[in-house]
């Protein structure tokens, strides 16, 4: 498939936004059970939220950049019965608006306690509206996933693994730009923060490796000879209609020598892995620099990443376009 | 329930693309508006078609052969690109199985041609809507046409009538017929889809002349069978007499 940036920026974007919003309920809930120190609600939690919210913002914009009819997306979100892409573009907004809420809530300090769990354990709005976004931010992993997971035509999509990538990875984005966040906004949770980030890029890598060795032994299950129906083992193209490009062409082949694919599977498999875990380790020691650096090498090794994820999906009707003339 | 569909021939489709500027012609001039064309006359040249004819060689030199591949939207039974469309703009007939784009409702997203194994969707990149065959729906029901003209203008275009038309459901339409006599199969049958659209597979035609076949037995004009026979072109009753 042709990678659409518009496409990987939404992805890796929303990613790292719904990553973040778990980061954020993760550390208030150990706060809430006293296993880790209360951070400064207004600048962790309030500004933290705001920076997911500008994340999922931006992943949106980018996602209209991929439709030929922007004005036409509000009709996108009427057939969540049978779409995935439907059913993301519902959870996609529901989601900012809980993201808001909870930011607003920390903001303004409404800690109303609205019920008390066994245990005198006080239950304010900002814990429900985290659930709510918790729940919400897992829902947008998989339908994004699903997305392309659904796709039977599509082997190297079709697979548990792609739902588990979406969400391994962009928790540990998330995961890692709040350690990075935390550095100036609530250094105590740092240290909680980074270990997460590492033990979630670590799962990723077993996730996104096993997805990795499953594609390299898929076997295509439609062949030239299904694909026209002749049941001969010497089937060669002499012509495909045209000479000039068509949407055919385009949409469905990456284009780019075989070389370039390798090398950017190599370069995501080091920045989206081990340098952030280098670096976080660092950063944990003390180094603000290193915490910055660690999120933004996991997230150009993420755009990369999902680079990849197009360009090796091989789509069955590049059968029909093997050679121009 | 009605199902139409193409059925296309194989054995005599001669590759001659009439089919394919039928097509344009037809669909480019419709009320859906026209299929836009890119640079046409630049060096890259490119643009919307929803049908193509591609050519394919098989086996080895010299024993091959050429089959030019008509290709287009197989109307599936079960189509995957219907229920991935976010907005209903794709959508099946129920009526006559047809598939079709809804213009109006289609935000060019592109995720139906993805969900298509055929590569059968285009994105138009004039409009920015995603189009394909229709059969023809605008010009097969339009009862200001001769019925005979009311089929989809590839159909009506092709000179060695390698493309059928009709209702693959009803058991005794000359389709049918076709793909149970004819040995008509569908594309990629491994996907599930069910293509309402078949094809005819290659056949080698064979005919065997017996040489009594040439001449007839009992001919009464050489009933006496006297030497020296008269040749195989001179008359026989048949040619002098009207029965």
């Amino acid at each position: 498939m042709h990678p659409a940036f518009s496409v990987i920026f939404l992805t890796t974007l929303i990613g790292t936004a719904q990553g973040l919003f778990l980061a954020l309920f993760t550390a208030q809930s150990y706060a809430a059970f006293k296993l880790l120190p209360q951070p400064d609600a207004h600048a962790f939690y309030g500004q933290g939220s705001l920076l997911a919210l500008a994340l999922l913002v931006g992943g949106l914009v980018a996602s209209f950049f991929h439709l030929g009819h922007p004005e036409r997306a509000w009709r996108t979100a009427t057939k969540w019965r049978t779409s995935w892409l439907s059913r993301e573009v519902i959870v996609l907004p529901a989601f900012m608006g809980v993201v808001f809420l909870y930011g607003l809530a920390h903001w303004l300090d409404w800690h109303p306690v609205l019920m008390t769990l066994p245990g005198g354990l006080p239950v304010d709005p900002t814990a429900i509206l985290g659930v709510a976004g918790t729940l919400l931010a897992f829902a947008l992993f998989v339908c994004t996933a699903m997305i392309y997971a659904c796709l039977k035509f599509l082997a190297e999509w079709h697979s548990p693994l792609t739902v588990i990538n979406y969400i391994l990875l962009g928790g540990a984005s998330g995961f890692s730009l709040a350690a990075a966040f935390a550095a100036f906004t609530a250094p105590e949770l740092v240290g909680f923060l980074a270990g997460w980030a590492a033990i979630i890029t670590l799962l990723g890598l077993i996730s996104r490796s096993a997805s990795l060795y499953r594609n390299a032994r898929l076997k295509p299950k439609s062949t030239m000879q299904t694909a026209i129906g002749i049941k001969h083992p010497r089937i060669v193209q002499k012509a495909q209609g045209f000479m000039g490009g068509s949407f055919n062409t385009r949409e469905f082949f990456h284009g780019q020598p075989v070389a370039v694919l390798r090398g950017v599977k190599w370069f995501f498999l080091l920045a989206v892995f081990p340098v952030p875990i280098l670096l976080l380790f660092f950063g944990v020691q003390g180094s603000i620099g290193a915490l910055v650096l660690a999120f933004i090498a996991q997230y150009a090794g993420l755009m990369a990443e999902r680079w990849f994820f197009f360009a090796q999906a091989n789509h069955p009707q590049n059968l029909y376009y093997q050679s121009i003339a | 329930m009605t199902q139409l569909a193409l059925v296309i021939d194989l054995n005599v489709c001669v590759g001659c693309q009439a089919c394919v500027t039928s097509c344009k012609e037809w669909n480019t001039a419709g009320s859906a508006g026209p299929m836009g064309d890119q640079n046409p006359y630049g060096a890259d040249p490119t643009g919307t078609f929803f049908n193509r004819v591609q050519t394919f060689e098989v086996g080895e030199f010299p024993n091959t052969e050429t089959v030019h591949f008509p290709k287009s939207c197989l109307h599936c039974e079960d189509p995957p690109c219907v229920p991935v469309c976010p907005t209903g703009a794709s959508y099946k007939r129920k009526e006559d199985g047809i598939v079709l784009v809804n213009y109006d409702k289609c935000i060019g997203c592109k995720y139906c041609s993805w969900a298509c194994p055929y590569g059968a969707r285009e994105l138009d990149e004039q409009q920015q809507v995603m189009k394909k065959c229709t059969l023809c729906v605008d010009r097969i029901y339009d009862m200001s046409m001769v019925e005979a003209d009311r089929k989809p203008s590839c159909v009506k275009a092709c000179p060695t009538s390698a493309r059928l038309f009709g209702d693959v459901h009803d058991p005794e339409s000359e389709v049918s017929i076709a793909i149970r006599e004819s040995g008509g199969y569908a594309l990629m049958p491994e996907w599930g889809t069910h293509p309402a659209n078949h094809y005819l597979p290659r056949r080698k035609t064979r005919i065997k002349i017996h040489e009594d076949e040439l001449e007839r037995a009992g001919n009464p004009l050489k009933v006496d069978r006297q030497l020296p026979r008269p040749a195989l072109n001179e008359p026989t009753l048949d040619d002098v007499t009207t029965w």
